[in-house]
């Protein structure tokens, strides 16, 4: 685990550095991030519906109950932007991105194709890694501005529905809009780049550091999905205390 | 042959001394010493297992030795700058092409991603080099889409390109038929003519060792039981050496296990 950490620390400072070598490899970037979006883009609103929708259930009764109506909109419009959504999508892309960036890297190096692209003198952390981790970081925010949009929606449509809430759409947004602002949406979207650097960097590194045969790639894809979302749980905590400090 | 390593434009001498490997407690290279010179055209034959790939292996830096060294040039192979210095391009005993890729991205690979000629230029060289080794036309085809012998084809148009300086072949023709077998190996005697280029040649092909070779070694256990020309190979009187020979002329199921 801990050499893990330390050979995927090495990794992001060797992304970073090549970072502006991205302009030659613009077309895998291009391709990375239609995959992204084409596979994750519909998964990623059905989920935010039912994020917004379940916690206004949980919210909605017990504060109409307390008389306080106005604060539900408040509730639910800050807990997706600045934790749920950015959470869960980064959760949902580890499983559906990083799971294929390790299987697909995982395969390149146990059919030596790692190799044969390090023979021919093209660096495989410029040729895969780079586009990868690049494409990812751009998708996630824009994926997690989706999910805010929708996931306040999908809240709105349970006060709306629900006999026991019954809040109207106006007023819902109404309490929402007095309460969330762009430094909130903003604040979510900071924690999704990181978790996107998470997500890409650790399904790359499991990738690369495959070895032997199938069942090694399978066990790759199992690591990289389970590293990538326990570490995007803890660095949440963390981003989330010094976002708090900062006062953002 | 050539004698002596003569600084020549295109040419790379490589020198092997006290190479040792062990992957965990198993010692697969037990000391291997050879030079290969300039321009020539060097075989290496033993038995399956032998650590034939494993050496090729150490000598464009792919695994690191044990103990020993690998010096390209008077270079040592694990010095970053090396690989750009040389144009060095290794066919794999499997192909390894790029399976995300079509044959001709995968042909293509090295002049697009170092930018050496314009896209116009490489499609040219693309088909010229898919020509030699018999696929014209299959450029628009995945690496899936291939026979054993079609990849290992495609792999050896993609090193072609490269136009380099030292080539190293794991198995050239191991899946191929014999007349395809023969262009390979004329192919690979006409490029040192062409560019003066070294080769390398892993091979259990005995025609083709011994029809191409300036010298052979042989190698069984880890060590090298005998080096020399093709006529002092065949003269030598190692009882190891005689039972390699001969069983490979034995039959085609024993060649063909690889
Ligand atoms: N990465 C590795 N880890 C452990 N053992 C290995 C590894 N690579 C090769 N070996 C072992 O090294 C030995 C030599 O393998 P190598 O692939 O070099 O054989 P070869 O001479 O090329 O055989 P063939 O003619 O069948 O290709 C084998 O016994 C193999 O098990
Ligand atoms: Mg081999």
């Amino acid at each position: 685990m801990f050499r893990d950490i330390g050979q995927l620390a090495i990794l992001a400072w060797r992304t970073l550095r090549s970072l502006p070598l991205i302009f030659r490899h613009y077309r895998k970037l291009i391709d990375q991030l239609f995959e992204i979006g084409n596979a994750s883009l519909l998964m990623s609103c059905i989920l935010a519906v039912f994020i917004g929708g379940v916690l206004a259930l949980q919210t909605g009764p017990v504060m109409v109950e307390q008389g306080l109506n106005s604060v539900v909109g408040a509730v639910v419009g800050l807990s997706v932007c600045k934790e749920l959504a950015p959470v869960m999508i980064a959760v949902l892309i580890a499983g559906r991105i990083g799971s294929a960036m390790a299987a697909e890297i995982g395969s390149m190096a146990v059919y030596q194709e790692i190799d044969a692209l390090r023979t021919m003198n093209i660096n495989p952390i410029h040729y895969l890694v780079l586009p990868r981790v690049l494409a990812v970081c751009i998708a996630l925010p824009c994926l997690v501005v989706f999910a805010d949009l929708i996931g306040w929606v999908g809240g709105a449509l349970v006060c709306m529905s629900n006999p026991k809430i019954g809040i109207p759409w106006q007023a819902y947004f109404n309490d929402l809009s007095k309460v969330v602002d762009t430094l909130d949406v903003l604040n979510g979207l900071i924690k999704s780049l990181l978790f996107a650097a998470i997500i890409g960097l650790v399904g790359c590194h499991q990738g690369l550091a495959t070895i032997g045969g199938p069942r090694g790639i399978g066990r790759s894809v199992t690591k990289s999905v389970v590293n990538a979302i326990v570490l995007i749980l803890i660095t949440d905590y963390f981003i989330t205390r010094l976002l708090l400090t900062l006062d953002l | 042959m050539n004698e002596s390593c003569t600084v020549e434009s295109g040419r790379v001498c490589v020198e092997v001394s006290g190479l040792r490997k062990s992957f965990g407690t198993s010692e697969i290279l037990k000391g291997i010493d050879f030079g290969i010179r300039c321009g020539e055209i060097f075989v290496i034959m033993g038995p399956s297992g032998s650590g034939k790939s494993v050496l090729l292996k150490h000598l464009i830096g792919l695994e690191r030795p044990t103990a020993g060294s690998v010096r390209i040039d008077g270079h040592e192979i694990d010095s970053p700058e090396l690989l750009s210095k040389y144009r060095i391009a290794m066919v794999f005993q499997s192909g390894a092409l790029l399976s995300s890729l079509s044959v001709g991205e995968n042909v293509g690979l090295y002049l697009r991603e170092h930018r050496i000629h314009p896209p116009a230029e490489i499609n040219r060289i693309v088909r010229e080099k898919l020509a030699i080794v018999g696929l014209a036309g299959s450029e628009e085809k995945m690496p899936t889409e291939l026979s054993g012998g079609m990849k290992k084809r495609v792999a050896i148009a993609r090193a072609l390109v490269m136009d380099p300086q030292l080539i190293l072949y794991d198995e050239p023709t191991s899946e191929l038929d014999p007349l395809i077998s023969v262009t390979i190996g004329q192919e690979i005697v006409k490029m040192r003519e062409r560019t003066h280029a070294t080769s390398i040649v892993v091979t259990h092909d005995r025609d083709l060792g011994f029809g191409i070779a300036d010298r052979i070694a042989l190698i069984s256990g880890g060590r090298i039981l005998t080096l020399g020309t093709p006529d002092e190979v065949r003269a030598c009187d190692n009882p190891e050496v005689r039972t390699f020979l001969n069983a490979s002329y034995q039959p085609p199921e024993e060649a063909d296990r690889t």
